[in-house]
């Protein structure tokens, strides 16, 4: 068999030329359509500094927090097809999940442990972008939707604490809640929020929870919140903060 | 490395010709200075795959020694003792021995938010662009510092020692048995009416002066210290950095007199405290 003619006639077919626009060679003609050409041109230049590649400066956290990001939308669409947000059942579906389902725990396991590091990643971004200053003009607005981001894992990690409806999930969420009635203007036990007309029954926190206390209408709002509102929310800051990272230029010697 | 220039062909525009160099390579640099960049791939894609394997390899490995936690299903019959939030929300849960829920749960986290971004706008030096400095950059380099350690050591305490209705638990402690609650908290404005003997509406008006000496020394003293610093951010940007960060060191001092003096409030209205 000769091995070159298959693989020449495989890379000369129509089909292959549709997906790869670039030839296998390795010549800087093709090492820079190899980025130019695909997808990977939303992301990255076809040329990037040494220096700014180097992971003593970058600590390599952004990407970690991408990478996470995507490991939990995945292993959280697995475990979406084995749970039910009804307080009846929620409970034990996970408990199925953990004895009864193929590689659910250990997928459960992975989605627990990669939401907490993705809080820390985040967060340990943030401080290598404020310790090199990349946050500097131009590139102040990028900050801030790095700023939301941040907001979004928080309250997206938040969110997710209370589906398994065990005592951990109801009263970290009471807790939480509890303080949302304590909002000034928009709490009733907050300052001007009676005064305002806050009411048990209107106020912020039975707008979180559909009901004066964490329920039913809790789990499901938290639900929705957790696997469609917010990971879109995500997706949308995202494909911002990428593209100003390219669109803006490096605001130092990157 | 950061104040390298790359201008090392000036452009003369009373000269009609140019240098030119030549310089080993494998394709062309044109109307560019001269610079070190490298091709995306296959260098900083190699970079990002072997960094996604480690992760996606440490995470396998650890999800097979650390279980996510379940415990009895959720009731409202018994409540657990301590309440505990997810570990990333216990520095403002900490913060709730300290403050009113409505400071330390609500305004603290949308000052901060704010404040983070803020940054840009207040941080105008030029210095410290895309580089590790701490010497052109003390002031913010160190606020950061403080901030975040701040938010560490509060996190920290609430994990790990905090016991039955938050009381202060060294691991050493039998976390079963329960702490005699600390009692006879004061405010600020009684405590001074008794050890100065003075009516309690001046006991107020003495809190709420050194709370106004507070931030006002806060914002003058560096204004004549350090000149530069408050020329070149201007009084509108001055004024706003310097708020917040009074705000920010007033949190552990505010904790501090709690701990020494058993002081609940310092500021009182009849709408709120703080």
């Amino acid at each position: 068999m000769d091995f070159k003619k298959i693989s020449d006639w495989i890379t000369s077919t129509q089909f292959y030329k549709a997906i790869f626009r670039h030839g296998y060679e390795d010549t800087p003609r093709n090492r820079a359509m190899t980025t130019f050409s695909n997808v990977m041109y939303h992301l990255h230049p076809v040329k990037t500094r040494k220096e700014s590649i180097k992971l003593r400066y970058t600590w390599c956290m952004g990407g970690t927090s991408l990478l996470l990001f995507i490991m939990l939308a995945f292993t959280g669409v697995l475990l979406m097809f084995y749970y039910v947000p009804d307080a009846r059942r929620a409970y034990n579906d996970i408990k199925d999940i953990m004895a009864v389902v193929s590689f659910g725990s250990t997928f459960r396991n992975i989605h627990r442990l990669a939401a907490h590091l993705m809080v820390f990643t985040v967060w340990v971004h943030m401080t290598r972008v404020f310790l090199t200053g990349a946050y500097k003009s131009p590139r102040e607005f990028n900050w801030i939707i790095g700023v939301v981001l941040l907001m979004l894992t928080l309250v997206l990690s938040w969110t997710g604490y209370l589906l398994p409806w065990d005592q951990l999930a109801l009263w970290a969420i009471t807790v939480g809640t509890k303080m949302a009635a304590a909002a000034p203007f928009f709490g009733v036990e907050g300052p001007f929020g009676a005064q305002l007309g806050m009411r048990p029954d209107t106020d912020v926190k039975f707008m979180l929870l559909g009901g004066t206390e964490v329920g039913q209408n809790a789990l499901l709002r938290f639900y929705v919140l957790h696997c469609v509102v917010l990971p879109v929310m995500v997706v949308l800051f995202l494909a911002i903060h990428f593209w100003r990272v390219r669109k803006d230029g490096f605001s130092g010697p990157l | 490395m950061a104040e390298k220039s790359y201008e090392v062909f000036p452009k003369n525009p009373k000269k009609t010709y140019g240098l030119m160099e030549l310089v080993k390579g494998s394709s062309p640099i044109v109307n560019k200075e001269p610079e070190d960049t490298i091709f995306t791939w296959p260098n900083l894609f190699y970079v990002e795959f072997i960094v996604t394997l480690f992760i996606i390899a440490g995470l396998l490995f650890l999800s097979l020694y650390v279980g996510a936690p379940l415990e009895e299903e959720a009731s409202g019959d018994t409540t657990p003792n301590p309440m505990k939030a997810p570990w990333y929300f216990l520095g403002l849960q900490e913060l709730l021995v300290f403050f009113d829920p409505w400071i330390a749960g609500v305004a603290l986290p949308v000052l901060i938010v704010i404040g983070l971004m803020l940054i840009p706008f207040l941080d105008i030096n030029q210095k410290g662009k895309g580089y590790y400095t701490f010497s052109e950059r003390k002031f913010a380099v160190s606020a950061y510092s403080f901030g975040m350690a701040l938010w560490l050591v509060l996190i920290i305490i609430g994990v790990w020692f905090r016991g039955l209705d938050w009381n202060w638990y060294w691991p050493w402690d039998d976390a079963h048995i329960h702490k005699a609650v600390a009692s006879g908290l004061k405010d600020m404005p009684v405590l001074f009416s008794r050890i100065l003997g003075i009516s309690e509406f001046a006991g107020k008006g003495l809190a709420d002066l050194i709370v106004m000496i507070y931030f006002g020394l806060g914002l003058i003293i560096p204004v004549y210290l350090f000149k530069e610093f408050y020329k070149k951010l201007g009084l509108f940007r001055y004024v706003t950095t310097m708020v917040l960060f009074w705000v920010m060191v007033g949190i552990p001092i505010k904790v501090g007199l709690r701990l020494m003096f058993s002081i609940k409030y310092v500021v009182m209205t009849p709408w709120f405290k703080i």
